[in-house]
């Protein structure tokens, strides 16, 4: 599992965010764009990508998208 | 491993009885917004939802869906054998539903009657139940009635709940038959993770939590998503980490498991939990829009009875006048998750019922 990657996935949940506002320390929940629908996005992406089931507290106690990438690598 | 294979039984009939209030979801106050109201809308498909009064409980639901389908099929009440009754909204907390409702209906005093507690996977786990009775032959006819009327027992202060659920309650009737084709078999995968209890739950008012003056206090838990602990609390995200990881997974078990011809099956009914989780589902498990029926639209998240609610609004002309396979596929509170493969051959399906 690839962080840059990862980082692409992550911005591909999003229609209305400019692709560069990601990186691996970017708090996604502070983005205009971050809502619930994004969350189960995520959580259907990570299912899809890397087999892993994300929970909510895994979102919820994640501040960068880099938080969540080694959540996933370590459930993997 | 829970695969079941049951000989011998055939479904008759299937109805529906759902209260005649609509709600529309747009016009709720929980959503901040008009704006927030359509995303809401858009992303779980749910746009109206049908409301019971204060009068009405789930058995009154399925007590009309029971008497039309009996008409229907033209059944007499002292042939009915066993009654079982799928609820998490009983009538009390003792005695069982459905002994109240062997009454009402006017059937047998020696008529088996049991309630099972379970939601969103109620009626797969019911049909397991009921066609193992009548496989033996000891039972001839059995009732199985399946439903909720969650609008009772959700915050309408909860943006995160309030507008997916809504009140149906359904009927289905079985019956047993000799010699049947290989080809009638029903099979079953059925599961259970309880370490999920408390991802759908209503934390107080049975004998955990013994309902206290602080069961009643309403909290905040987020913007627009206010509720007391006698309310359901969802936690949708793992809901939805859960339904779009086991219901596929079940359904391709039970596929391999009874070497089942995928694309000779008719439809696929999944339970009605939400656009967005349900299209995640069915794209997963590779099928084709038309394949897969929905009810979303106007009728909601009416929990155990979204299968057999999608099979009469929208599978009526097809279940009553084509031979089908058809595989069912329930997923959520417990947590618990099923799947079902069944055949129809022309069955009865009994008009909407409104109250």
């Amino acid at each position: 599992m690839e962080l840059n990657k990862f980082i692409e996935n992550f911005a591909a949940l999003f229609d209305d965010t400019d692709l560069s506002k990601f990186s691996s320390t970017t708090k996604f929940r502070e983005l205009e764009e971050w809502s619930s629908i994004l969350a189960l996005s995520l959580i259907a992406m990570s299912d899809e990508e890397y087999n892993v089931k994300l929970k909510g507290d895994d979102i919820r106690n994640s501040q960068t998208i880099e938080d969540v990438y080694n959540i996933i690598k370590s459930k993997m | 491993m829970a695969f079941l294979s049951i000989e011998n039984v055939i479904i008759k009939g299937v109805s529906a009885c759902v209260p005649s209030c609509i709600q529309e979801n747009i016009k709720l106050p929980v959503f901040l917004s008009q704006e927030d109201a359509h995303k809401f809308i858009s992303s779980t498909g749910i746009e109206n939802r049908r409301v019971s009064d204060e009068k009405t409980t789930t058995s009154d639901l399925c007590f009309h869906a029971a008497e039309k389908l009996i008409a229907d099929l033209n059944w007499q009440k002292e042939d009915i054998d066993c009654l079982i009754f799928v609820t998490q909204t009983p009538d009390y907390i003792l005695p069982a539903t459905s002994c109240i409702l062997q009454n009402r209906l006017g059937l047998s005093e020696e008529c088996f009657s049991l309630d099972i507690s379970l939601g969103c996977s109620g009626w797969v786990y019911g049909m397991s139940i009921i066609s193992n009775l009548l496989s033996t032959g000891a039972f001839k006819k059995g009732l199985l009635l399946v439903g909720d009327t969650l609008s009772k027992i959700n915050s309408k202060d909860d943006k995160s709940s309030y507008p997916l659920f809504a009140d149906a309650g359904t009927a289905t009737a079985l019956e047993h038959q000799k010699n049947m084709t290989k080809i009638k078999k029903i099979y079953f995968h059925l599961a259970t993770d309880g370490s999920g209890f408390e991802t759908i739950i209503i934390p107080d008012g049975a004998n955990r939590n013994r309902v206290s003056p602080e069961s009643f206090i309403n909290k905040e838990y987020g913007e627009g998503i206010v509720r007391n602990n006698l309310n359901i609390a969802l936690n949708g995200m793992d809901v939805f980490s859960f339904g779009i990881s086991k219901a596929p997974q079940s359904v391709n078990k039970m596929i391999e498991h009874f070497n089942l011809d995928k694309e000779a099956i008719n439809y696929f009914i999944f339970h009605q939990a939400n656009l967005f989780m349900n299209e995640k589902i069915r794209k997963k498990l590779k099928l084709p829009e038309e394949k897969v029926p929905y009810s979303l639209k106007e009728f909601g998240n009416t929990s155990s009875a979204t299968i057999p609610l999608t099979m009469v609004t929208q599978l009526q002309r097809k279940l009553q006048n084509e031979k089908l396979k058809l595989i069912g596929c329930g997923f959520g509170v417990g947590l618990s998750w099923g799947s079902i493969y069944f055949s129809t051959d022309k069955i009865i399906c009994s008009n909407l019922i409104e109250i």
